[in-house]
């Protein structure tokens, strides 16, 4: 499902908008210690967390992730937001928790 | 001279520290085992450093102020400083920054106030479990503002380590020492980090009188003062 989609069905705040036409998710991971991230998340997953440091656009890019959600409202550090710009990838936001977010990615066909 | 250390010991103000970890009892083992240098590192306060210096003068062990943050990243590290007043004072911006949550003693332990008599004067009310609200980077930024020097604590454990909460060390933050618990799993790890670079203390993390360490870990320092220690530390391999 392209990003574009997901932010539009979810209304996620865009806060780094790289190729969201063309980035497809093929499934979601969910997790905030990011050494499991890094062994367990799968090429084009949507990672869904609430970590914000710096290294989470470092993980994302390792592992060819498609995006990430940052939920619960969490504020993103200013030099994540740098790093995602810089790389090229789509950090997006949410109020929501990750259950509920999860909930809805399942509703719209995730 | 070489000087065998401990810089990794709770006292029972830590809520999961054993409440026989008192100023008296901390010191006495410490110099039954021939410890010279000791840090009495509790989780986000430094409330029962004063005790513990007072009691070391006796046994002329060295006592390094130090405590053990957790950063917003729920990431442990070991934080430094050369004099009490730095430390204190950096332990008051920790404190102020945890979240207003009351301590549950039923779960999480008592947090015990020592006078240098070991006498109980009074019980930290905020629980010092959870975290503070500055980012790793910040911690090493107010760390450094108050002379002092960051050492990330047991970075290979699995859980509270900056390895495995983050993955690897980010490059925004210059480590320069590193706290190992077991070193036959970190050089398991050479795929994050370049052991090379880092110098290694092996510490205790006693929780409990039995836990703290022998004498078997030394530091080579010219004098034996806090400063040195604090330099040794903030120098990390340049002086090997």
């Amino acid at each position: 499902m392209k990003l574009s989609t997901i932010i539009d069905k979810l209304n996620l705040e865009v806060v780094v908008g790289t190729e969201l036409e063309e980035r497809e998710a093929e499934g979601v991971y969910i997790g905030d210690l990011l050494s499991i991230v890094m062994s367990k998340a799968e090429k084009n997953n949507l990672w869904i967390t609430i970590q914000t440091h710096i290294n989470i656009i470092a993980v994302a890019t390792l592992v060819d992730l498609s995006g990430i959600i940052i939920v619960e409202g969490m504020e993103i550090e200013k030099d994540a937001i740098e790093k995602a710009k810089e790389v090229g990838i789509p950090l997006l936001k949410s109020r929501l928790s990750a259950f509920e977010v999860t909930s809805k990615l399942k509703e719209i066909g995730l | 001279m070489k000087l065998a250390y401990d810089l990794h010991i709770h006292s029972g103000l830590s809520p999961c520290g054993d409440k026989d970890m008192t100023p008296n009892n901390i010191v006495n083992m410490a110099f039954l085992k021939g410890l010279k240098i000791i840090a009495v590192t509790d989780h986000n306060s430094m409330l029962n450093l004063e005790a513990v210096v007072e009691v070391a003068k006796k046994r002329e062990i060295l006592v390094v102020p130090g405590i053990e943050v957790t950063t917003r990243e729920e990431v442990h590290v070991l934080c430094y400083f050369s004099t009490v007043e730095d430390g204190m004072s950096f332990q008051d911006l920790i404190y102020d920054s945890l979240a207003n949550i009351t301590n549950k003693e039923i779960l999480f332990g008592e947090q015990l106030l020592f006078d240098k008599e070991d006498n109980i004067i009074g019980k930290v009310e905020k629980m010092l479990l959870g975290s503070s609200k500055y980012s790793l980077e910040e911690i090493f930024n107010l760390v450094e503002k108050h002379n002092g020097v960051v050492v990330p604590a047991h970075v290979d454990n699995s859980s509270f380590s900056i390895l495995s909460t983050l993955g690897f060390f980010p490059d925004n933050i210059d480590i320069r020492t590193i706290e190992v618990h077991d070193m036959k799993r970190l050089k398991k790890m050479v795929g994050v980090l370049n052991l090379e670079k880092y110098k290694i203390v092996n510490n205790s993390d006693a929780h409990y009188l039995f836990s703290i360490s022998e004498a078997d870990y030394h530091m080579d320092l010219g004098r034996a003062t806090v400063s040195s220690v604090i330099d040794y530390l903030k120098a990390g391999c340049d002086i090997n």
